[in-house]
């Protein structure tokens, strides 16, 4: 299961905080490919953003194993990261969590402390983070100055600045207007086709998964486990195309547990 | 209420304290007040005059500002450290519970007989006394502090590889209860002020030491200048307190 493209799998993982008498996760897989974007949908409180965490490392599973980007056959990248230059995830959360006492480019930075860099290349490369996400020159700003819209921007920057392997996304633009959203998701399917990040992205929106995502992993029920996955061509991602109102069908009954009913290629079946 | 410019609030608060003095003044000379009791302010001038030739004033300044230094800074840092300490980590709260609620209620002057046995009639004794009262002050502070630190940072710390006690403590509670630790500075810099005549009473040289010979000759106007002085001194040292701590919490809106 862990191919050479493989960068982060769960091996029929599962979570309880309470030892094993309620789980919160149950026989999840799911590998991630090099290069992927894939979606993570499902209700609120399904345990999306704990099944983020598990693959973070921030949760031990009570079952199953987690083999993480260290085993994947990326040489030049995993030996930088030998060398304490990267990091091999970070995690965008939906509040963007910024630390007020920080200015912008201090909470960039934050993501570098502690990896082998002098202290220009970590502003070389907090800058350069800044510049992608589009707040070039407002680094030495506070957060608490900030739009909720620039607040994921840093938040963002801050988890690219350690140039991972894998890019966690916690339902990143959730809390933020449909305005400042759209323009966000643009822009992040912009980094994404420039930097190749693996990315795994939390979302209860069928909408923004459709939009983003080059394979949609629904997970639901309770305990919850994957119930379902779909492959998203670019064809299918116009919001006006019927392959498009097919794929938000099949993925609502995905989420709600029901049969398939079918009607577009590449779907299969999460029961490994 | 209504919400005053700063300017018309300097203003009001001037007229309060010449409407006090004023009053104060006319009590004293109408008799209201008897004199042998209440000095006049006009007559404040003159015992403060006598103090500086004398060189009391200054001494005493000198003697009670490092009584109250070392003090403020043994318990600030003490009470701080260990604050921070229990807030942070469960064992160590729970091992010093018993302690903190059994010593918390004795009130510093309850020391002075062991500072005096310890440390005898000196500057030593007299430190101990202030640096305890703002100890507990500076060491709820930092608890309280510390406790109110938003646990998402700690999952933040975590996920960029900070997780450790040492990360958490640089990166997350040292910067985050700073706020909290800071106000607690500030209530010991005014406590400390009170602790400097309780510890001086008992006969080490300063600016308490200095009144209560003053009020065994009845030199009422004497005392009075003392009280300004203390007054004046904590004015000061807010203020500049006050100045390094908005530079230290700038962050903050």
């Amino acid at each position: 299961m862990n191919g050479s493209g493989s960068v982060a799998c769960l091996e029929d993982v599962g979570l309880s905080h309470d030892g094993g008498q309620n789980f919160i996760l149950r026989h999840v897989s799911l590998s991630l490919q090099q290069g992927e974007f894939v979606a993570l949908l499902g209700p609120s409180g399904v345990g999306k953003s704990t099944l983020l965490r598990v693959f973070m490392g921030l949760s031990k599973p009570t079952e199953g194993r987690v083999t993480g980007a260290n085993q994947s056959a990326a040489g030049v990248a995993a030996g930088q990261r030998e060398a304490g230059k990267r990091r091999a995830q970070a995690l965008v959360f939906q509040d963007a969590r910024l630390m007020p006492w920080r200015t912008v480019l201090g909470n960039v930075m934050f993501g570098l402390e502690g990896l082998a860099l002098t202290r220009e290349e970590k502003q070389a490369r907090a800058l350069a983070a800044l510049r992608l996400v589009g707040l070039e020159g407002e680094g030495g700003r506070w957060p608490r100055r900030l739009s909720g819209g620039q607040r994921q921007r840093v938040g963002v920057a801050r988890a690219l600045t350690v140039d991972p392997d894998l890019l966690l996304m916690d339902e990143p633009f959730g809390a933020l207007d449909p305005i400042t959203r759209g323009a966000l998701q643009d822009e992040l399917l912009k980094i994404w086709l420039q930097t190749h990040k693996t990315v795994l992205f939390v979302t209860h929106d069928i909408e923004e998964a459709l939009k983003l995502a080059t394979r949609i992993v629904v997970l639901s029920g309770a305990p919850a486990g994957i119930t379902g996955e779909l492959r998203v061509e670019d064809t299918q991602k116009d919001p006006n195309s019927s392959a498009f109102k097919v794929y938000t069908a099949r993925l609502r009954a995905m989420i709600a547990g029901e049969p398939d009913p079918g009607g577009a290629p590449y779907w299969h079946s999460a029961e490994i | 209420m209504r919400t005053l410019s700063k300017r018309n609030r300097l203003l009001l608060s001037a007229v309060g304290l010449f409407v006090f003095f004023g009053a104060w003044e006319a009590s004293v000379r109408t008799g209201f007040l008897p004199s042998g009791m209440v000095p006049a302010p006009s007559s404040l001038w003159q015992a403060w005059l006598d103090e500086v030739h004398g060189g009391f004033w200054q001494q005493a300044i000198v003697d009670s500002l490092s009584h109250y230094s070392l003090g403020l800074l043994v318990g600030s840092i003490f009470g701080a450290l260990l604050g921070l300490l229990c807030g942070m980590v469960a064992v160590v709260d729970g091992l010093l519970e018993g302690i903190v609620r059994l010593l918390r209620p004795v009130p510093g002057l309850a020391w002075v007989p062991f500072a005096i046995l310890w440390f005898g009639l000196n500057t030593a004794g007299a430190t101990f006394v202030i640096a305890i009262s703002v100890f507990w002050i500076n060491f709820y502070a930092a608890y309280a502090a510390v406790r109110s630190v938003d646990p998402e940072f700690y999952e933040l710390a975590a996920a960029f590889g900070h997780g450790s006690f040492w990360g958490r403590l640089f990166k997350v509670v040292l910067p985050a209860s700073a706020p909290g630790v800071m106000a607690g500075l500030r209530t010991g810099l005014g406590q400390g002020w009170m602790s400097v005549v309780a510890a001086e009473l008992f006969g080490v040289p300063g600016i308490g030491a200095r009144m209560m010979q003053a009020s065994s000759l009845l030199a009422t106007d004497v005392v009075v200048v003392y009280m300004l002085t203390m007054a004046l001194l904590y004015a000061l040292t807010d203020f500049l307190f006050g100045f390094v701590s908005s530079y230290i919490l700038r962050w903050q809106p």
